[in-house]
């Protein structure tokens, strides 16, 4: 089935995708109540705050408390979404989300904002791109990275509705919505956003524009390239991933993150298993120098060039 | 149910089911040669007053949003936690010999999914605690009556954690919610004071906003007066230095480091259930 694909510029910051959404579900449910460590502005979350004082719980500059507070509001019957700038999240309360979340499998939101290099300028410090890796380990934890502010406000909306826990993956930089006609959104389940037959390119989050926009200049060279959306990273959509090995031969993957552990491994550990295939890994491969969003994507491969390059090489690479 | 009432024989009660629960523990970690004996007995007497003489709960429903909830954040004392559950109702007793065996319930550090009357996992230090406040806020917030107790070890108090929460429960006036630090000065290695010290562990407490009672933690008579005391117009959360020793209850483990996590061979394990009667 040819399902076409385009985006529309100038782009969103998702966060305003997130907040109204998370406003919207608290209006009707009284039991949806928020979790941040003094992330209120940065997680645009004013709002909230302003409109459900007392479900606005800031712990101050403390993680591991932070994700604690969450379980118990878990216990308590509370539907806590934890909202943290991603890399303290994860790193600074790893532990927590083990033993305290996914462990227990309490029934916690945990949303990391500014995920990927949203913080470039700021160092790898303040970069989150070892959370796919780290939170795909913890099996139960369900882990998505929406697209765009369509799939955003879909996925905060699931993951209120989803009893158990997840980590929504949101980053600040901004992205163009997907214009694709009659999309649905089901967690597990990647979304076909172009057909193609010579190879599969992969994408989620803040790449999937750029996969969209390789795939156009792959056609260009009479090359047909399939682009799935992989909102969803744990548990993967092994069903989709063979089914592009097997019908596509070669595979790219493309991530804001760790070039191993999370997309990409994921990939390469599921047609490993079922149908070996090249896979061409795009993403970061460690700490990463400062810079702008812009300038590191495009020195790091994460563009349309980059990722087309990436799918040459996959081609290449068949049966060798 | 309603909160069990003190009685005049709420103290031989809960005397009783605190012997049954040092014998228990000291047959489980016997029979496994695995265990924390040394925390166990040092909160016990506790944990007995806690489920026969304060606790409101039903065990046949352990999910029952009204129950009020009892976190144990040192996780590692299963033989007091495990045998309270057995004692209280939550599952047979006979499960207890089952303890860290191949897929046993009884885990070596206690599972929420695994155990009805678990409320949280526990095992790593400082977790039990920031859980246990978001359960008492999540009450704050409905507005429920439900109160919610949390035991740490002391030597868990130099986990960070546990004074980002205690610095967040003083802030939000969490007054449903009452730590419970069981002293007795002792880590695994040695003396808590010569490894990191802890005192002044009460005014570090009332700094943190915090209403601090310090009492004998094997004193039924103290225990059940000041756990079960009505929050009333308390303004703040309440911290019980409960002064415990080590190894409670059996001579030779009293006050004892390598207690800790020792296991009694046959020897000592006939001298030990001697003394426990």
């Amino acid at each position: 089935m040819a399902v076409a694909a385009a985006t529309t510029a100038p782009g969103f910051d998702c966060r305003k995708a997130w907040a109204e959404t998370l406003e919207e579900l608290a209006s009707a449910d009284d039991r949806i109540v928020v979790v941040v460590n003094d992330s209120v502005g940065s997680s645009n979350l004013g709002g909230f705050q302003e409109k459900f004082p007392g479900r606005t719980i800031n712990v101050g500059i403390a993680e591991q408390n932070m994700v604690g507070i969450a379980a118990g509001l878990a216990n308590g019957g509370r539907i806590p979404f934890v909202s943290a700038a991603s890399c303290f999240l994860t790193a600074r309360a790893m532990e927590q989300l083990k033993a305290d979340v996914a462990y227990a499998g309490f029934n916690v939101k945990l949303v990391g904002q500014s995920s990927g290099i949203a913080y470039g300028e700021l160092g790898a410090t303040h970069h989150s791109i070892e959370d796919f890796a780290w939170l795909r380990a913890l099996g139960p934890i369900t882990v998505v990275a929406p697209c765009d502010a369509w799939e955003t406000a879909e996925a905060v909306k699931w993951a209120a509705a989803h009893e158990g826990p997840v980590y929504l993956r949101l980053s600040r930089m901004k992205v163009p919505t997907l214009d694709l006609p009659d999309r649905t959104f089901t967690p597990g389940k990647a979304e076909l956003q172009r057909s193609g037959s010579d190879v599969t390119i992969m994408a989620n989050g803040t790449t999937v524009h750029l996969a969209l926009q390789a795939s156009d200049t792959l056609s260009e060279e009479g090359i047909s390239a399939r682009v799935l959306n992989m909102h969803t990273i744990s548990p993967l959509d092994t069903d989709a991933v063979t089914a592009a090995a097997k019908e596509t031969g070669a595979i790219v993957t493309v991530e804001e993150a760790l070039d191993r552990g999370g997309l990409g491994g994921a990939v390469a550990e599921c047609t490993s298993a079922t149908h070996p295939v090249p896979v061409q890994r795009v993403g970061f491969p460690g700490f990463m120098p400062t810079g702008s969003i812009a300038s590191l994507f495009e020195e790091f491969g994460l563009s349309r060039e980059g990722i087309a390059s990436a799918a040459r090489i996959a081609i290449r690479r068949k049966g060798a | 149910m309603t909160r069990a009432l003190k009685t005049d024989n709420s103290d031989a009660l809960i005397r009783d089911k605190a012997l049954w629960m040092r014998q228990q523990a000291m047959k489980m970690v016997y029979a496994k040669q695995l265990g924390h004996l040394g925390g166990d007995f040092s909160a016990i007497d506790v944990l007995a007053t806690l489920y026969f003489g304060v606790l409101r709960y039903d065990p046949a429903r352990p999910d029952w949003s009204e129950r009020d909830r009892f976190v144990m954040s040192k996780g590692h004392a299963t033989g007091a936690l495990y045998t309270a559950l057995a004692a209280a109702g939550y599952y047979p007793q006979d499960w207890l010999d089952t303890y860290m065996g191949h897929h046993s319930k009884l885990n070596g550090h206690p599972n929420r999914q695994y155990l009805p009357g678990v409320e949280t996992n526990t095992g790593p230090l400082g977790h039990g605690f920031p859980v246990a406040l978001g359960i008492a806020i999540s009450g704050q917030i409905t507005g429920a009556d439900y109160r919610t107790y949390v035991l740490t070890g002391d030597g868990e108090q130099q986990e960070g954690s546990n004074w980002e929460a205690a610095m967040t429960a003083g802030n939000r006036k969490v007054k449903n919610l009452t730590l419970i630090i069981d002293r007795n000065r002792l880590q695994q290695g040695a003396r808590t004071e010569d490894t990191n010290g802890l005192d002044p562990l009460d005014d570090k407490y009332r700094a943190f906003g915090w209403h601090v009672v310090e009492i004998d933690g094997h004193d039924y008579g103290q225990l059940l007066d000041t756990l079960s005391a009505p929050v009333g117009n308390r303004e703040k959360p309440l911290c019980v230095i409960a002064n415990t020793v080590k190894g409670k209850g059996v001579s030779f483990m009293e006050d004892q480091a390598k207690w800790h996590h020792g296991v009694p061979n046959a020897e000592q394990f006939a001298q030990a259930m001697k003394e426990l009667v």
